[in-house]
């Protein structure tokens, strides 16, 4: 039983999705690391999500069951 | 079947020539300016933040790389220290080239913001905007004071990485931009004279073309008088300190003599040795401004422990 080795166009391939692959996980773990970071700094987790979460003043209604 | 046959596979890029769009020697000068510009600041960011920072702000500056690399395909393909580069060599499609670079310039100013401030992000957006567009698209192809301008793209970063601490621009941060900006024009004009068939083949107007030799010379050597007090000046602020100082003062009269080796020197004798002198003052351009940010580097740490410090 035979197998055709890789073309080197796979190996090309293989090669560009190892490469993103690895940057996607540094990308990860920085996020993860930085907050991490954040959290043991006290930033409040509003802070955290953005201005967009925090300029509504919280009422208390209409924030869903 | 035939299609999958027939297929182009020299269309497809390796992934090292998407890391050769990034230009990783560039990088790695921005990488260690930038971390120098963070590490010195008065504020500290926490390490992962830091490292964010440094690792966004290389990113944007690749980012750049690759646009530069899209819109210089023509004049890369004629200049022989670049017809090898991933565009002009056809591993990389233009648009490829293109979109890469403009995705992951929106991608590292964003996350710079997220990750530090938004001055830090903004001063990033401006040195891409500023290197691919003014200098890339404009000033290189249009004025022998290309490099002059233009250098002020690659000494942004030590300023970005002291903005990302700080949150502001202090003086220190200014001069550690004038250093680099003042070091970029010997640097590169020394590398004009000993290249010399390169840049006149490709049409770029280098001082070396436009202005000739013995003036290219001359402008090497006043860039590097000019560029001594900067160096000096930044010994004497809250970054320098006796260690920087003593640093800066040897590193300026080890260059100013290479650049009045220079500015003493004819065509005629420089071809007869070779560009000798003229490559060896190249060479110490490099590590002339490492070990200047290197001394900075090093008198923060003095400075933390409290020793030999102003």
């Amino acid at each position: 039983m035979s197998f055709r080795p890789d073309h080197e166009l796979h190996r090309r391939r293989l090669g560009r999705n190892l490469g993103l692959g690895g940057a996607l996980l540094v990308f990860v773990l920085l996020v993860f690391g930085m907050t991490i970071e954040k959290v043991r700094n006290g930033v409040p987790a509003e802070a955290m999500l953005g201005e967009a979460n925090t300029a509504q003043p919280s009422t208390g209604a209409g924030t869903g069951p | 079947m035939a299609d999958i046959l027939t297929h182009d596979t020299q269309t497809e890029a390796s992934l090292s020539d998407f890391v050769q769009l990034l230009k990783p020697r560039v990088m790695s000068l921005v990488v260690f300016t930038a971390m120098v510009g963070l590490l010195v600041a008065p504020v500290h960011l926490p390490p992962v933040t830091a490292l964010a920072a440094i690792l966004f702000i290389a990113l944007g500056a690749g980012a750049s790389g690759a646009l530069n690399m899209w819109w210089d395909a023509d004049i890369d393909a004629v200049m022989r220290r670049t017809r090898g580069r991933p565009v002009p060599a056809g591993r990389v499609q233009p648009g490829e080239a293109l979109a890469f670079g403009a995705v992951l310039s929106v991608f590292a100013v964003v996350m710079l913001w997220l990750a530090t401030n938004l001055v830090a992000a903004g001063l990033l957006a401006f040195t891409i905007f500023f290197y691919a567009v003014v200098y890339t698209m404009g000033l290189k192809r249009w004025t022998p004071q290309n490099i002059v301008i233009g250098g002020a793209a690659g000494a942004f970063p030590p300023m970005i990485g002291w903005a990302a601490a700080t949150g502001s621009v202090g003086i220190e941060a200014w001069l550690m931009f004038a250093l680099i900006f003042m070091w970029t024009p010997p640097h590169f004009w020394a590398l004009a004279l000993f290249m010399k068939d390169d840049y006149s083949n490709a049409g770029v107007p280098m001082l070396t073309v436009t202005h000739g030799r013995k003036a290219t010379r001359a402008h090497i050597l006043a860039y590097t008088i000019l560029l001594a007090p900067v160096a000096i000046g930044a010994a004497l602020t809250s970054i320098g300190g006796p260690l920087v100082l003593a640093v800066s003062a040897v590193l300026n009269l080890w260059f100013l003599k290479g650049a009045w080796a220079i500015r003493a020197r004819d065509e005629s004798e420089a071809e007869a040795d070779g560009y000798r002198v003229e490559k060896a003052f190249f060479r110490f351009s490099l590590i002339y401004l490492f070990l200047h940010f290197g001394a900075f580097l090093a008198q923060a740490a003095l400075r933390l422990n409290g020793i030999w410090s102003w």
